[in-house]
């Protein structure tokens, strides 16, 4: 038995959810008895030793040319070392990536699937993991009725674990060469060097208060000055002023980081579906009686032209002094 | 061009969220319910590429009698006829091999379906369906384009935009983007006049496993009173953030 996390890279390197992903896995293998195995698929810039930090026992490359993502090559290659490695459960963060290879690997894997969740399991033996629903204005304990189950986890909702010791780390052949019909990508577009935004940490958005497209750039200098993603509304998407990347809620994306600022944004209920996940929500709003207020832990009543500048720089006078 | 779209009936975006049963089942009293907005993204494609290619456009739902409004407004938003598979939608597997079975008695050149629905957020059915079929699949898929046979997809990931092209058939888990916003197509009068008589075929449950059940449904915990700070003393903001709530 083994529970087999896909450690999931980009450009060569761990994601930061795959440290996340492996700490989970490393808990749930402790308290099945089993080991931790994560796997890694493609051409490694990091060291797959790095792993054993987060309570690997074993790290298994697959090497190869898979540096363009396919969830139908993925969930393959993933489902052949499950199997030779005799595993029981999958782990894998709930990235853009991992959502998509997570239902065909749980069909190959003949596992049950559950997908966001935001705890470690409440039981292993029959095995339940509580996770979000109806956009996060619920939660769900989900019992798997299979010997076998594929978890996915919210980035960033449970944290990484450091342990003491390191992991193996070993190679495995697998064969891609069975009838696999999958997209096959052509073109890469970066639309921007940014944090992405499902595994921020820390978020800045915006919204129609901002009242144009071009000022935008006060938004840019505390997003930059805190190292934080940028999101926006909606409205804002849909007329155009931010690109639909950016828009959590809803129908947009649905995000928990550690901290979320938003500015002029009133709270409609669709928006805060989307990002009242997060840990704490700060709220700047000319309006004091904006719906926004009653779900937010800190609030400034202002004009984001004026509180905003004063915001960054207060941040860089705080990161000078500290 | 034969397409599929599926559709979720789900509780409209306003709705307050309860639980009762003792917390064992979502309370639909005085909910309205509406078709899940990431498939409306994909009806309306549909409804595009049928008028520019010809061909039909089938909704199909798993789900019991309480669904047909919602089929009906699918219909009157434009297409041509409806299946509705009788059984409740509890478990995505389930729910995935229905519309597999459905998939394989028909010949359909392309499945559109919603990336997730916003009730159990689940993003499930798309990909296990895709697995069944072992047909190409692209979730968060913003763009689609058809050539002949072959379609060319976008999704919008991470910061990066991947363009992708495969041969028909083809699963799509789909939203804003696939058209925006604005285009969605809403019913008209004429629209749901005709809905009335369009074929809704209803159709037994294929024996499938379930994979999963709920146990318990909870709230989140209620957020603490908002605390305040004044504009001219933003520093006071950045030292909480920092001492008391220890995100930066």
């Amino acid at each position: 038995m083994s529970v087999i996390i896909f450690a999931e890279t980009w450009e060569g390197k761990f994601k930061k959810a795959t440290f996340e992903a492996v700490s989970y896995g490393a808990r749930v293998a402790a308290s099945l008895g089993t080991e931790t195995i994560a796997l890694t698929i493609g051409n490694l810039n990091d060291d797959a030793v790095v792993l054993g930090k987060y309570g690997a026992s074993k790290t298994i490359t697959v090497q190869g040319d898979y540096a363009n993502f396919s969830n139908a090559t993925y969930a393959n290659i993933i489902n052949q070392v499950a199997a030779q490695q005799g595993a029981t459960m999958i782990i894998v963060s709930g990235t853009s990536n991992g959502k998509s290879l997570a239902p065909a690997l749980s069909v190959n894997f003949d596992a049950a699937l559950i997908t966001n969740a935001t705890a470690l399991p409440e039981s292993t033996s029959a095995l339940s993991v509580q996770r979000s629903v109806f956009s996060s204005k619920g939660l769900a304990l989900f019992q798997s009725e299979s010997a076998k189950t594929v978890i996915t986890i919210v980035p960033n909702a449970i944290g990484v674990a450091e342990v003491v010791g390191a992991g193996a780390v070993e190679s495995a052949q697998v064969n891609t060469d069975g009838n696999i019909r999958a997209f096959a990508i052509d073109k890469i577009d970066r639309v921007s060097g940014k944090i992405p935004l499902p595994e921020a940490e820390l978020v800045v958005s915006a919204g129609r208060g901002m009242k144009a497209p071009e000022n935008w750039n006060i938004i840019e200098e505390l997003a930059t000055e805190l190292g934080a993603a940028t999101a926006c509304s909606k409205p804002v998407s849909d007329i155009g002023w931010r690109p639909h990347s950016e828009h959590v809620g809803q129908t947009g994306i649905q995000i928990n980081p550690n901290l979320y600022i938003a500015v002029g944004i009133s709270g409609a209920i669709q928006h805060l579906a989307g990002v009242s996940a997060s840990k704490k929500i700060v709220v700047i709003n000319t309006d004091p009686e904006a719906p926004f207020f009653k779900a937010a832990d800190y609030g400034i009543v202002g004009d984001a032209f004026d509180v905003v500048p004063k915001l960054t720089a207060a941040i860089k006078a705080y990161k000078a002094n500290n | 061009m034969k397409i599929l779209v599926c559709i979720s009936h789900v509780p409209d975006t306003t709705s307050k969220i309860n639980f009762t049963n003792n917390n064992a089942s979502f309370d639909t009293s005085g909910v309205q319910f509406i078709i899940n907005p990431y498939d409306e993204f994909g009806l309306t494609r549909a409804l595009w590429i049928k008028e520019k290619q010809g061909g039909s456009v089938t909704v199909a739902t798993v789900g019991t009698n309480l669904t047909e409004p919602t089929i009906r407004k699918a219909l009157a938003i434009g297409a041509d006829d409806a299946i509705r598979i009788d059984a409740e939608a509890t478990d995505a597997f389930f729910v995935a091999k229905q519309l597999a079975a459905l998939v394989q008695e028909n010949a359909y050149d392309m499945v559109i379906c919603g990336q997730e629905s916003i009730d159990y957020n689940g993003g499930q059915v798309p990909g296990m369906l895709a697995a069944l079929l072992n047909w190409p699949f692209v979730n968060s898929c913003t763009r689609l384009e058809l050539e002949g046979t072959t379609a060319t997809v976008t999704r919008e990931i991470d910061g990066r935009k991947e363009t992708s092209t495969a041969a028909l058939p083809i699963v799509i888990g789909g939203k804003k983007g696939l058209v925006e916003e604005k285009d969605l197509r809403i019913p008209n009068m004429r629209g749901i006049m005709t809905a009335r008589t369009k074929p809704l075929t209803v159709r037994a449950a294929v024996d499938a496993t379930k994979h999963t059940h709920v146990l318990r449904f909870d709230k989140p915990a209620a957020k603490a009173a908002v605390k305040l700070i004044d504009k001219e003393n933003v520093a006071e903001l950045v030292r909480l953030l920092h001492e008391e709530a220890k995100v930066i």
